[in-house]
This record gives structure tokens, sequence and C-alpha cells, in this order.
């Protein structure tokens, strides 16, 4: 899996933080996401395609390898 | 033939529903039911407003979240066709408007001023103070008098104190911002009471402004008063922007406080499986499960089209009015199976409680936490808490853009 944010979309509603806070973090200034792990362990991919789910701004792009 | 020509003459000539729609007597959780009704039969349907202005409603969850997802579709009121709530929303937003009311990109520069403090890590640091608020406020009703109203005594008081602790606004002004908000969103408000109610707040907020450009705090007014003076904002707009962060921040989470506790209430196994927990994830589950099941902005989220938009079998044309109601699509049973069943222990983190798209709400990080407080804390240290009226006698919020109940008197 390799995961890809859209840093403008971004609207810091933090539900990615939320879910997956080893995959995404927020910048201190605006909220706006920061993303920490491109290709995260296995053992987050429920939590990283959840996230990109309710991603209100659809910011959040999973690619499955 | 000839049956289904006069099949669609009645059709064309029956009057459209009237929306808003009313809730069942009895059910005062549920959704309107000819709003369920419409999800099953025609999901995306034309509906008639209290202007006879007819926009889309739009009762399905995939539909809801398609079209509040889509960039072709505008929160701005001052687009021909936008589906005005009453006449009181209708004029106020001629004379101010918020990022509420905006499209990318003005949208997102404005939002983008008022997000950081609501990041999930600066929120959280707020969890010690939200706890010592909340055990207060019970430590107080305990040592008082039964039955005690929990809207004025609990639900209320609590995302107020922490509101004006993020915004810096006086806790001691509470009964006059809380007397203005209130008369802002009701939808019973005439127009010359939504000014009055907006001007006074506004007033308010923007001589708090002045005083924080002369002596900034840390505090979200004195981050709005510096941009003030960077030339980013005026100085109104910094205060409109104060009146929308102060409603939003106690008059949302208060309803979900008081009417959360009486679905609780109501379903005491639900109530007993939260009280028992000891997972803060639990919690958190049934946070998402009341936001959820309750549903409280009621009265549809409005947008209109800017372009003509394909969806569901039906053509939205640019100009028509779009009314989301999200109180059905949390309650869509192709999402949320047995939506009509409380259900602490469900995962309903798909729910559109905060509504979805660009502008899904702000402070959603700041609600969960004190509700994740708030449900985690109350049940357990009064156990025995009971409605001290009978359910059919609350005072339900029909008339308010945001629902839940006027009063909750309790006891234990």
């Amino acid at each position: 899996m390799r995961v890809e944010v859209d840093v403008p979309k971004c609207v810091a509603s933090g539900q990615c933080v939320m879910i997956a806070p080893d995959v995404f973090d927020q910048r201190e200034e605006d909220g706006i996401v920061v993303l920490l792990d491109e290709k995260p362990p296995a053992a987050l991919h429920a939590d990283v395609r959840e996230s990109a789910v309710v991603c209100p701004a659809a910011a959040i792009r999973v690619v499955e390898e | 033939m000839t049956e289904t020509l006069a099949e669609t003459t009645t059709e064309a000539e029956e009057p459209l529903a009237a929306f808003p729609m009313p809730r069942a007597a009895g059910c005062p959780f549920a959704p309107a039911p000819a709003a369920r009704a419409l999800q099953g039969e025609r999901p995306i349907a034309k509906v008639r407003l209290w202007d006879g202005s007819t926009p889309w409603l739009v009762t399905r969850h995939a539909d809801q979240r398609a079209l509040l997802g889509d960039p072709r579709v505008s929160a701005n009121p001052l687009v021909p066709g936008f589906p005005h709530p009453n006449e009181g929303f209708r004029e106020n937003a001629k004379r101010r408007r918020t990022f509420l009311g905006m499209d990318d990109p003005e949208h997102a520069r404005i939002r983008r001023m008022v997000t950081a403090p609501f990041a999930i890590k600066r929120v959280e640091a707020m969890r010690p103070d939200i706890q010592k608020i909340t055990d207060d406020l019970i430590d107080t009703m305990l040592a008082g008098p039964t039955p005690v109203d929990l809207v004025r005594a609990f639900a209320l008081p609590l995302p107020s104190l922490v509101i004006c602790r993020l915004l810096g606004v006086p806790y001691e002004d509470h009964d006059f911002f809380q007397e203005h908000s209130a008369r802002l969103i009701n939808m019973e408000s005439s127009v010359e009471e939504v000014f009055r109610a907006n001007e006074a707040l506004t007033d308010y907020l923007d001589k708090l402004v002045t005083v924080k450009l002369a002596d900034p705090a840390d505090d979200m007014l004195s981050e709005l008063a510096a941009r003030v003076r960077a030339g980013e904002l005026t100085q109104r707009e910094a205060a409109s922007m104060g009146v929308l962060l102060l409603i939003a921040g106690h008059e949302t989470t208060a309803n979900m406080i008081a009417l959360g506790t009486v679905a609780l209430l109501e379903h005491p196994d639900q109530l007993a499986a939260l009280r028992e927990t000891d997972d803060p994830k639990a919690v958190a589950r049934a946070v998402e499960e009341l936001l959820r099941y309750l549903s409280i902005v009621h009265n549809g989220r409005r947008r209109v089209a800017l372009e003509d938009i394909e969806i569901g079998g039906e053509t939205i044309r640019a100009g028509d009015g779009i009314v989301i109601y999200t109180g059905t699509g949390n309650w869509d049973a192709e999402v949320f199976p047995e939506p009509e069943r409380l259900d602490i222990s469900r995962d309903a983190r798909r729910h559109m409680a905060f509504g979805f798209g660009v502008h899904q709400c702000l402070g959603q990080p700041l609600a969960r936490l004190e509700l994740h407080v708030v449900y985690s804390t109350l049940y357990r240290r009064i156990p025995t808490l009971r409605l001290a009226t009978a359910i059919d006698q609350l005072p339900f919020k029909h008339d308010g853009a945001i629902y839940g109940v006027y009063e909750l008197p309790v006891t234990w």
C-alpha cells in the first residue's frame, strides 16, 4: 500500500490523525495533514483505508500495490 | 397507456411535500418519517420550502456524500436558487458573510485561519481541563436539590466554559451570549430578532477583539486580533468569526449532552454497557453512534448547484437548491444495518452528523473530546440518574436549527 495526501484539499478535520496517528499528523500552524508514513505496515492498512473513506475533502488516496 | 398517463397527471398535480417535515409523535429520536419514506421511494425528490421555492431533498447516504463533496455544489447563500431555511437566515446572509457561506478557494483561506486550535493534539491537551470542569459541575449538582434541569446545570455550562476559555470570552457573560445565540438559531425568530441578536453578539465580540488588540492573551480571539493587525481580516470579520465559533462551540455539544442522555436513559442496556466499560475505544464508539443516531443538525445542509449534475437518475440543474437531510443519511440501512437501533458497539464512523465535504465541522475534535469525557463520567458518577418527568413531557427543540431539549429535569 502507498498513501498519498493532497495538501491543498485538506480541511483539517483531523479524522485521519484520530484513526491512524502513526500514519498521519497535522501541521502546527493550521492543522493541515502531514503524511508520516507513505508505506504503512500491513497492520495499519485497515485504519488507513477508513481514514481515506471518512476524509471529508477526499484528500487521502490509497494506492494498493 | 391511459393508466400511466392518468397516474403521471395525478402525480404532477399532487402538491410537493413541505420541508422541514415533522417527526413522528412518540419517536423523538427518529428522523421525519416522510423523509424516511422518500429515501426508499424517491431518494432525490423535489420538496417545497417556507417561501414556495422547490429545491431537491436528498435522503440517501451515498448521494448526500457525493453532493456535499462535489465542487459543482455551492454553499454560498447569495447564489440565486439557494434554499434558505427561513427569512431571518436569508436576510442575515446578505448582511454578514462567514466562511460557512463561501466556496473554495476563499473558504479555505479563511477557514485555515481558525483550524490550528482544533488539531487533534492541541484539543487532546485540553482533556484534563475538560475533565475538571465536568467533575466540578457534577459536584455542584450532587450538592444541590433535585430534581435539577440538566441543561442549565450541566449540558450548557460545560461546553460554554470550554469554548469561552478557548476563545478568551469571559464566562460571566454567559447569560447574555446564550440568550442571543438561542434566538439566532431559533427557526421561529423574526428577521428583526435575528438581526438584533446577531448585531448584539457581533458588537460584543468586536469589543473583545479591541481588548485583545491592546492586551493579547493565549486564546483564539487574540490570534484573530493579530490577523486584524496584519491586515488579513477586518475587525468586523474577526468579530463575526468569533460569534460563529462561540455559538457553534456551545449550542451543538450542549444538545448532544442533553439529548444523548435522554436517548441513553431510554435504552438502559446501552447505558449500562457504556457505564461499565473501562475501554476508551468503546466510549469513542458510543460517541460516534450517538452522533449518528441523533443527527442534531436536523434542518438539512443547504446548498445550490452551480452546474447541471446527474445523480441517482435525476438531473439537478444549475441554480437548483439542494437540501441534504443527514438525519436519514445517518439512518440509511445500506450503511448502518438496523439503523433505528441505538447500538453503542457498532462502527458508526461513516456518519455525517458533522456534515461532509469541505465545510465539515471545524470543531469536531473538540466536540468528540467533550462528549467522550461526559459520556464516560456523568453516568458513572450518578449511576441512578433518571428523568424526573415523562419523556413525552420533555420540550423537544422542534423549532431549533439544532435539535435537542430546552429543559431536562432529572433526579437520582
